[in-house]
């Protein structure tokens, strides 16, 4: 691995962060724009989560032990469960359901 | 840092924050194996897990190198995994004031898990917090690990463990208090299609980003 791409990786990924946190995030925005903007942990948490518990790498979908895992992890959110237990049960049931399966 | 340890409300945020940072830890060693083994020195992936910290893109870049991808074809896809950052990062400008330094020690950290924990919490001081306990935390464990994989070199396998689903359920712990509010519900639904429905056409990291579109729901009044 060349060193060119550990630079030119480190320099474009904390120029994306600067951009936004920074350069752009600093200016007073227009309400609506406001709104929009609180809304984007939402939606891009939502979508890592179907992102990681459904892809499988080079565009694939697939339902599998991770689902189950997940969906214990949902049902654990809902019921307002501590964070680490539904980590370690999201991980645990997962383990389980792939060791079975 | 320091009062946010005595300070009791804070407690389940700083454990919160060091439970994710041990999940990451164990990412973070497999990485370091994953970079040695694809021709990296214990030097560059050490480099690339403090200079870059963005756990997603260091993975699809040494991924492509060990498949005998190109430098450029690395860097794209690592750099389109890294811009979903920029994103967070506007919104968690108004969360985070101070001078420029600050600012620019606060851009590094501002990833998945500090953004998402942060977005958890109920009021502006806590937001910040968690911002900087958890961004702190992950940092050092990502490291760690990092440097700890790079110099064992022996590989375990995390999804014996259920460890691939570590991440997921942990953001979905993270994304329920933002289901408070209609628009937040609408905002994550919107995101969770999207995602899922562009993952089949898109290259990896990309479907993430347009997710973003979803936010739209925040036009009307």
């Amino acid at each position: 691995m060349s060193w060119s791409l550990v630079f030119l990786l480190a320099a474009g990924a904390f120029a994306f962060k600067v951009l936004g946190l920074v350069i752009i995030g600093d200016r007073s925005l227009p309400a609506v724009l406001e709104r929009c903007l609180s809304l984007i942990p939402a939606a891009l948490i939502a979508a890592i989560v179907v992102h990681d518990t459904f892809g499988l790498g080079g565009q694939r979908l697939q339902i599998d032990a991770r689902a189950v895992g997940v969906g214990t992890a949902v049902v654990l959110a809902w019921r307002k469960a501590p964070f680490i237990f539904v980590i370690v049960a999201g991980a645990a049931v997962t383990a389980v359901v792939r060791a079975i399966g | 840092m320091t009062r946010a340890w005595r300070d009791p409300r804070l407690r389940p945020v700083v454990w919160a924050s060091l439970t994710l940072g041990s999940a990451v830890g164990v990412f973070g060693f497999v990485f370091g194996v994953a970079a040695v083994s694809a021709g990296a020195s214990v030097f560059q992936a050490s480099a690339m897990s403090l200079l870059v910290f963005t756990g997603a893109s260091q993975f699809s870049a040494v991924g492509v190198i060990a498949a005998g991808g190109s430098t450029a074809s690395a860097l794209g896809g690592a750099l389109l995994l890294a811009a979903r950052n920029g994103v967070y990062g506007l919104a968690m400008a108004r969360r985070l004031p101070g001078s420029l330094g600050r600012r620019l020690i606060a851009a590094q950290l501002t990833i998945d898990e500090s953004t998402a924990m942060s977005a958890a919490q109920p009021d502006l001081e806590a937001q910040r917090a968690a911002f900087w306990i958890t961004g702190i935390s992950v940092y050092v464990f990502w490291n760690l690990a990092t440097l700890l994989g790079a110099l064992v070199g022996s590989a375990i396998n995390p999804s014996t463990f259920g460890l691939d689903a570590a991440f997921p359920a942990g953001f979905t712990a993270m994304l329920w208090p933002l289901l408070r509010d209609r628009r937040g519900r609408m905002a994550a639904a919107g995101g969770a299609v999207i995602c899922v429905a562009l993952i089949p056409f898109l290259p990896i990291g990309v479907p993430i980003l347009c997710a973003a579109v979803a936010v739209l729901v925040g036009v009307p009044r």
